[in-house]
């Protein structure tokens, strides 16, 4: 037991070290990201001033610049940047291999690695994100209370989990298809427009949005800012963090299944 | 010994030909990239309508209601497409000329390396934007019963012209510094951030924030030209209050073309070739 969480811990070791390497091009990158808000900011001020009332749906320019800028930071938990093309590149160049033959567990070694990558993000980013969210502070109502503080950080957990075992999953189709370039486009494409990436899923008309409440993407971007913003009752947040878990364990049970069918049918060659 | 120059139209035709050929020896990749580009594209559509359910326009009295303002889009995506097909791939590939040292083969080349490493292919895949925005643009006159004068007409074509000279400019600046830098991935990264500026109208960038914008995109990044212009000739009736932005886009388009020239003439004068 000591032997194995010693095992884990010298890949997070690893990991960690690996990715510091990046933090200057971590930091620039994260501050460049944040430059579409500014145009975010000009245009729906420009859309909510074309109307008579000071709002869309309730929610006021400050609410929905506000929004925007949760969403890069439930987008920093739930994006997996490589994790499906970086799988299926190994099961196309017969690199993984390498997992079957180690005493690991490649899903538990990727998710190590993984929580690895996003700490040092956490850190590195943290500075650029602490002085955006300083400069755009009057767009915020203040802090929200300790309870839904709570409740934002599990969906952020939840926005993590989901993330990666269902980019995980996609990863691991590739023991069949070779090829995951165009299905992960499409997931893309579905992500950034179901998950509340793009607008507020409030913007919907209800016909709508009762079929993105059927799908697992808001839980990624939509759900997690929903909750910071207060715009969901008690009752609402607890009913979507046992969904967001359901969905976390659903897409956990479809990348290990991926995973060990996937193997069953994988041949593997050379040295 | 007579020097002859050398036959530019039939080579940019040869590469242009040759380019689709290529892309044609794998149809379904062909087609499922135009797809993919149109789809991507077909979101932005869609955002727009949800936002045209709750307001008339984008601005208070700017003038760009539904229609008005899908023919700006329908001008953004086919700048843009223009852009992808024709310059992109071509300048992102220059900085891996300088990278690799392959950039010495299309020196020893007797024909302007400028021409050559800005046509070396053609990504008619991008077409595909081009194609939607025309009918984006096309659409929205039906619906507005709007029959553009034959001064539109001939003034479009032009500014899309003016507007894509003014990044094409833009991105062959950039990529020049890949001589001094050795590489330069971020050119893709840069190139989205800077198109994020010129994709919307002009009347958006108000107030203690939107005014220094817009000062900085159409004087140092004049890069709020290149849609705004074309898309207001065709969008927007043509008057007096114009004149004084469209003439300023033409001198920015010359301007940035002969300083793009200069910069990548001596850039390459600084180029030490990385081969053997």
């Amino acid at each position: 037991m000591i032997a194995k969480l010693n095992l884990w811990w010298m890949i997070f070791r690893i990991s960690l070290a690996e990715r510091l390497v990046y933090r200057g091009d971590f930091m620039l990158s994260t501050f460049v990201r944040f430059l579409p808000i500014i145009t975010q900011i000009l245009l729906w001020t420009a859309v909510i001033g074309a109307g008579d009332s000071d709002n869309i749906k309730g929610m006021k320019i400050g609410d929905i610049i506000a929004y925007y800028l949760l969403v890069t930071v439930a987008r920093a938990f739930s994006s997996m940047p490589g994790l499906t093309h970086g799988i299926a590149g190994e099961i196309r160049d017969g690199e993984i291999k390498k997992y079957l033959i180690q005493p690991i567990d490649l899903i538990g070694f990727l998710l190590v690695k993984r929580i690895a990558h996003k700490l040092v993000y956490y850190m590195i980013a943290f500075v650029p994100f602490a002085i955006v969210f300083f400069l755009l502070r009057e767009y915020f109502s203040g802090w929200p209370p300790v309870h839904t503080l709570m409740a934002f950080g599990a969906s952020l957990l939840l926005a993590f989990c989901i993330g990666f075992f269902l980019e995980a999953t996609f990863g691991f189709i590739a023991f069949w298809w070779l090829e995951v370039t165009s299905l992960m486009f499409i997931y893309m494409l579905m992500n950034f427009f179901f998950s509340g990436h793009m607008f507020p899923l409030d913007f919907l008309p209800d016909w709508l949005r009762n079929i993105f409440d059927c799908l697992p993407f808001q839980y990624m971007a939509y759900f997690p800012c929903a909750v910071f913003l207060g715009r969901m009752t008690e009752a609402q947040v607890i009913h979507g963090l046992w969904i967001g878990l359901g969905w976390a364990v659903f897409f956990c049970l479809t990348a290990n299944l991926s995973f060990k069918w996937g193997v069953r049918r994988y041949s593997g060659f050379g040295g | 010994m007579q020097h002859q120059k050398p036959p530019y139209a039939a080579i940019f035709w040869t590469v242009a030909r040759n380019s689709l050929i290529r892309e044609m020896t794998f149809r379904v990749n062909f087609i499922a990239h135009s797809i993919a580009l149109m789809s991507w594209t077909g979101l932005q559509l869609v955002f727009y309508n949800i936002i045209f359910q709750f307001r008339d326009s984008i601005g208070k009295d700017t003038g760009w209601t539904r229609y008005p303002f899908f023919m700006f889009l329908g001008t953004v995506m086919v700048v843009n497409s223009l852009m992808q097909t024709f310059f992109m791939p071509n300048l992102r590939e220059f900085s891996e000329m300088i990278r690799k040292g392959n950039l010495d083969f299309v020196l020893l080349k007797p024909i302007d390396t400028q021409f050559l490493v800005t046509f070396n292919r053609i990504d008619w895949s991008s077409m595909a934007n081009f194609a939607l925005g025309l009918g984006v643009i096309v659409y929205s006159m039906i619906q507005m019963h709007y029959m553009p004068t034959p001064l539109q007409f001939v003034l479009f074509p032009f500014y899309l012209l003016v507007g894509v000279s003014i990044y094409y400019s833009t991105v062959l600046l950039m990529s020049c510094s890949s001589v001094w830098m050795g590489r330069n991935q971020s050119l893709d990264q840069l190139w989205f951030y800077i198109t994020t500026f010129s994709r919307y109208p002009m009347e958006i960038y108000q107030g203690s924030l939107g005014v220094p914008i817009r000062w900085i995109f159409t004087t140092v990044f004049p890069v709020l030209l290149v849609v705004n212009v074309p898309a207001r000739v065709l969008a927007k009736p043509l008057d007096m209050d114009q004149l004084p932005l469209a003439g300023y886009a033409v001198l920015v388009a010359i301007a940035g073309l002969f300083l793009s020239r200069m910069l990548f003439k001596f850039s390459l004068n600084k180029y030490r070739s990385a081969s053997s």
